[in-house]
This record gives C-alpha cells, sequence and structure tokens, in this order.
C-alpha cells in the first residue's frame, strides 16, 4: 500500500514538475538545447565555410595544376583594383538553399576525387568540354548569379565601358534576352573544344 | 716601310679598339644615353585603349590595326575568341567588320568552306596599338587609292 503510494506520488511529482517545471531545471535543459544547436550548426556552417575557400578548392592537384594556373593569369586574380573573385565566389552560390544544393552535388564530385576521374591533365583535359557544359548550363538557368553578386547591371556605368561592351551590355542584356555566362565564356579558364558552342565559330 | 706602316696601323688599331672598350658613356640609342654600366630607368608601361575608332589603313593589303584590347583572348586549337565576333556567322551580332575573302583563300588561291589555315592565328598579322609615342619620325606617303585626298 505504502509503496503504490509513493509510486503514485513519484508520478504524480514528475507530472507535476512537468506541468510546472522549476524555473531552474527548465533553464537548463533550455540552455544545453541552445548550446548544443549552436555547436551543431556552428560546426555545420564552419565545415561549410572550410570547404568553400580557395585553399580548399585548390587543396587537390587537379584544381591546383589545371584550373588555378589558368585562372591565375587571368583579370579575376590580378586587376588594377585589387578586388579578386576566388573559387567560391564564382562556383558556390551565396545563399543558403543553393550553397546546400551545390555542395550535395559537389560529393558526387569528391567520388570523382576518391577514383581518380581527372588525375592527370589529359584526363582532365578529356572530360573539360563536359564540366564546362555543366558549368554554363547552371549558371544560364540561375542567369548568372554569382557573376551578379558582384557585377550588377543596375550600377554599370556605360560612360565608364568601352564601346563594344555597351553596344552589348545596353541591349542584348538589358533586354534580357542574354545573361553574362552567354558572351564571357572562358572568363576564367582555358577553353574546351567550341565546336557546337553557340556563338562560337 | 711597308713594314712599319703596319706596324703604326696596328699600333693604332689597337688604341681605338682600346678607347672603344674603355670608353662606356655617351652610346645614344632610340631609349636615350645611358652609360653602359648603368641600369636604365624603364619606362612608364604603355597602355591599349579598350576601344577606338578604327585606323586608316596606309596602303591596299595592309592588314588593318586592330582598334580594341585584345588581353586575354585566346586563339588555339580549341577555340578563337577572335571570330567569336568577327566570323561571317557572329559579326551581324557584335558588330564587328566580317573577315574578307582573302582569309578564305589558301595560298594556291583555292577558296575554302571555312578559314584558311594560314588566316587562322589573327594576331600573326593585326596588331592592337598603344599609346606611345613613335620613336623616329615617319615619312610614309598613304597610297592614293586610299588618300582620301
Ligand atoms: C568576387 C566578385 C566577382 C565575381 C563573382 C565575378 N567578377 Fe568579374 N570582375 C570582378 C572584378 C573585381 C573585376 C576587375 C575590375 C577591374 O579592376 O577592372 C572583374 C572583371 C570582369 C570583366 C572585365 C574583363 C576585362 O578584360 O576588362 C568581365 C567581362 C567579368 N568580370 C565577367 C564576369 C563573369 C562573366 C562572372 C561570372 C562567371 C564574374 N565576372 C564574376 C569581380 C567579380
Ligand atoms: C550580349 C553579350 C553580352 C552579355 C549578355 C554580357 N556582356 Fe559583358 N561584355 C560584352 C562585350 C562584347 C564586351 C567587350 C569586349 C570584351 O571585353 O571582350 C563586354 C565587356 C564587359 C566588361 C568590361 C567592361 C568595360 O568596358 O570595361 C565587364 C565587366 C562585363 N562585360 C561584365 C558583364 C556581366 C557581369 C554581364 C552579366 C550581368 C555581362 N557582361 C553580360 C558582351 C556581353
Ligand atoms: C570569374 C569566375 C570564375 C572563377 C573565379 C573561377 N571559375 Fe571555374 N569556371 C568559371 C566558368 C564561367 C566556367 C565554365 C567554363 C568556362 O567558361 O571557362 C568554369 C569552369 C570550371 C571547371 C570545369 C572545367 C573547365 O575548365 O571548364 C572547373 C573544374 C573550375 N571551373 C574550377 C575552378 C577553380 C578550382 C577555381 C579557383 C582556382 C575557379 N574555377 C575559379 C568561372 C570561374
Ligand atoms: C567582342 C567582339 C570582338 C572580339 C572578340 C574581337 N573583335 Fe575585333 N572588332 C570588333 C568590333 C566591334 C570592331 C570595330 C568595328 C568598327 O568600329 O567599325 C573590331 C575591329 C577590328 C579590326 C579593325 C577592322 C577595320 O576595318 O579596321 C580588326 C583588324 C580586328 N577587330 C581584329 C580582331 C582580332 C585579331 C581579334 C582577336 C584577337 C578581335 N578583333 C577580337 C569586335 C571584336
Ligand atoms: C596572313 C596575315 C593575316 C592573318 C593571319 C589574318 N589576317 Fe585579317 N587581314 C589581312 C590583310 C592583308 C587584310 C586586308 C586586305 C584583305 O582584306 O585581305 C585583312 C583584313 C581583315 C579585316 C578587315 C576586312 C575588311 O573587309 O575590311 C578583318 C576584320 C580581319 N582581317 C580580321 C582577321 C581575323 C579575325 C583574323 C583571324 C581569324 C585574321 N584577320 C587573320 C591579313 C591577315
Amino acid at each position: 500500500m505504502a509503496n503504490t503510494t509513493t509510486k503514485r506520488g513519484l508520478i504524480a511529482r514528475y507530472g507535476a514538475l512537468l506541468k510546472r517545471p522549476s524555473t531552474v531545471a527548465m533553464g537548463v535543459i533550455l540552455a544545453l538545447g541552445f548550446i548544443a544547436g549552436v555547436v551543431f550548426w556552428g560546426g555545420f556552417n564552419t565545415a561549410l565555410e572550410m570547404t568553400n575557400t580557395e585553399t580548399f578548392c585548390i587543396g587537390c592537384h587537379e584544381m591546383e595544376d589545371n584550373v588555378y594556373q589558368e585562372y591565375k593569369e587571368t583579370i579575376h586574380y590580378s586587376n588594377r583594383s585589387g578586388v579578386r573573385a576566388t573559387c567560391p565566389d564564382c562556383h558556390v552560390p551565396k545563399d543558403w538553399t543553393h550553397k546546400i544544393v551545390r555542395k550535395i552535388q559537389a560529393s558526387q564530385e569528391v567520388w570523382g576525387k576518391l577514383t581518380g576521374f581527372i588525375n592527370t591533365r589529359d584526363k582532365f583535359l578529356d572530360h573539360r568540354k563536359e564540366m564546362a557544359l555543366r558549368e554554363w548550363q547552371r549558371m544560364k538557368e540561375s542567369d548568372s548569379r554569382e557573376c551578379r553578386n558582384c557585377h550588377n547591371f543596375e550600377y554599370m556605368d556605360f560612360s565608364e565601358q568601352g564601346k563594344r561592351s555597351v553596344s552589348m551590355h545596353s541591349t542584348a542584356l538589358a533586354s534580357g534576352e542574354k545573361t553574362c555566362i552567354d558572351c564571357h565564356k572562358g572568363i576564367a579558364h582555358h577553353l574546351p573544344d567550341m565546336d557546337g558552342v553557340e556563338g562560337w565559330h | 716601310m711597308k713594314k712599319l706602316a703596319t706596324l703604326l696601323f696596328a699600333v693604332l688599331a689597337s688604341c681605338l679598339a682600346g678607347t672603344a672598350i674603355s670608353d662606356t658613356g655617351g652610346l645614344n640609342s632610340l631609349r636615350g644615353s645611358t652609360d653602359l654600366d648603368k641600369v636604365r630607368q624603364a619606362d612608364d608601361m604603355k597602355r591599349i585603349p579598350r576601344d577606338r575608332e578604327t585606323f586608316e589603313r596606309d596602303y591596299l593589303h595592309q592588314p588593318p590595326l586592330i582598334p580594341h584590347q585584345v588581353r586575354g583572348y585566346v586563339v588555339d586549337l580549341n577555340s578563337n575568341k577572335c571570330l567569336s565576333c568577327h566570323s561571317w556567322t557572329n559579326y551581324k551580332k557584335s558588330g564587328a567588320t566580317k573577315i574578307s575573302m582573302t582569309h578564305f583563300a589558301t595560298r594556291d588561291g583555292q577558296t575554302l568552306a571555312d578559314v584558311s589555315p594560314r588566316r587562322y592565328f589573327c594576331m600573326q598579322c593585326h596588331v592592337p596599338q598603344s599609346d606611345a609615342k613613335p620613336l623616329v619620325d615617319n615619312s610614309f606617303k598613304t597610297v592614293d587609292a586610299l588618300d582620301g585626298k
């Protein structure tokens, strides 16, 4: 008899506690949850950010020996204003949703790395066209979102641009008929065989 | 007498040669005069204007000068940046001058269906101009047909 009362008393006590939790306990639970969340979220994002640096991108020789060397000769590596565009600036979306989607796709590329898909210069060149076509497709679909993160059409000063730039930007670009990547292929790397690509010979 | 003359000549010649070697100054070139043992201050880098009016030509068959910047324009086996604007398929959209018929001809005078291999590397013949002042005067007269007078 006495036992059951204690038992019921215990359950009741917990019940009561759940109904009206002591502020301290509640505070502890909340705080722990909060800290865990921060650690997880932070860790996750830190890990994401770590993979979002140029050092990471050229950490493997496939990138360091091929695209990076070529990119070093272009305007996005060195220019009069000293503002650089790094690999993720052009290749990884800035906003979270698109970034995660791109990162999940990138995990397939890790598989490519493990299986030595492009581990020599020759293999890289053999596959360059399909990789380039995929990037062009992605940029076309996003209306060159990554380019526009830095270059905003609204703020282009036509009086400062060359004649040829203005004649294209004020027409095909302004009307939305074309997007940056339609006209600016090969801006950061050597091109693959352009046979059959629109606008090329 | 003849021997003496040869000797004198040899001595004179070696003296002259000696002075020529020891005298390092006062050498004049188009870049001004600098002592041979000094390193000359380099000129400022010349700039190529982004776009300008097309250049007048001075003689028939002159490859016209390029009136725009060509930095980063690649011409190789895979792609030809110049033709992406100057080819017959693309010139209308880009507003560029189309390449002329001669660019399709082989050296035997046959006309090919596409740019002739000997005209594929545009910068062999066409070059842009920097804003540098000419170092020497030039009295070349534009041929009558292009003189515009
Ligand atoms: C991180 C910012 C950034 C991103 C992203 C970026 N750019 Fe740029 N871009 C620059 C800067 C900085 C310059 C050089 C400006 C200067 O000093 O003249 C430049 C220059 C250029 C030029 C001028 C080339 C020349 O020869 O004058 C073109 C064309 C261009 N970018 C196209 C693109 C395209 C296309 C993309 C997308 C694939 C892109 N940019 C992405 C920052 C960026
Ligand atoms: C319809 C074709 C076309 C589109 C679309 C286009 N451009 Fe251009 N752009 C050109 C041409 C042609 C030039 C001048 C030639 C060159 O630089 O090779 C140029 C030049 C530039 C320059 C150098 C400007 C100067 O004169 O100093 C920048 C920067 C640039 N583009 C960025 C962009 C960006 C960013 C976008 C997308 C928002 C874009 N372009 C879309 C054709 C285009
Ligand atoms: C200014 C924007 C820009 C920057 C910076 C940039 N890329 Fe690219 N990348 C492109 C574009 C555009 C393509 C599509 C192919 C082309 O047009 O050359 C591309 C294509 C690629 C490809 C596919 C293969 C190929 O050559 O087409 C790889 C791999 C690549 N980039 C890696 C990198 C790495 C690594 C870096 C940093 C060292 C980098 N990119 C920096 C714009 C950029
Ligand atoms: C973005 C498009 C574009 C590209 C790329 C381009 N050009 Fe041009 N080019 C033009 C335009 C536009 C003109 C000016 C036509 C005018 O003003 O009448 C021109 C003019 C010229 C002229 C002068 C023609 C004349 O009748 O005087 C030559 C020569 C020339 N380009 C050669 C080249 C070469 C060589 C390359 C490659 C290294 C090249 N262009 C790349 C657009 C381009
Ligand atoms: C072997 C030298 C040579 C090469 C290589 C060459 N050109 Fe020419 N180009 C000429 C000469 C010479 C003329 C002027 C006479 C003529 O039209 O043949 C000319 C004329 C032109 C004109 C003006 C045409 C007109 O109707 O007034 C353009 C534009 C041009 N070339 C562009 C190019 C381009 C682009 C390339 C590369 C695909 C190229 N050229 C390669 C020699 C050359």
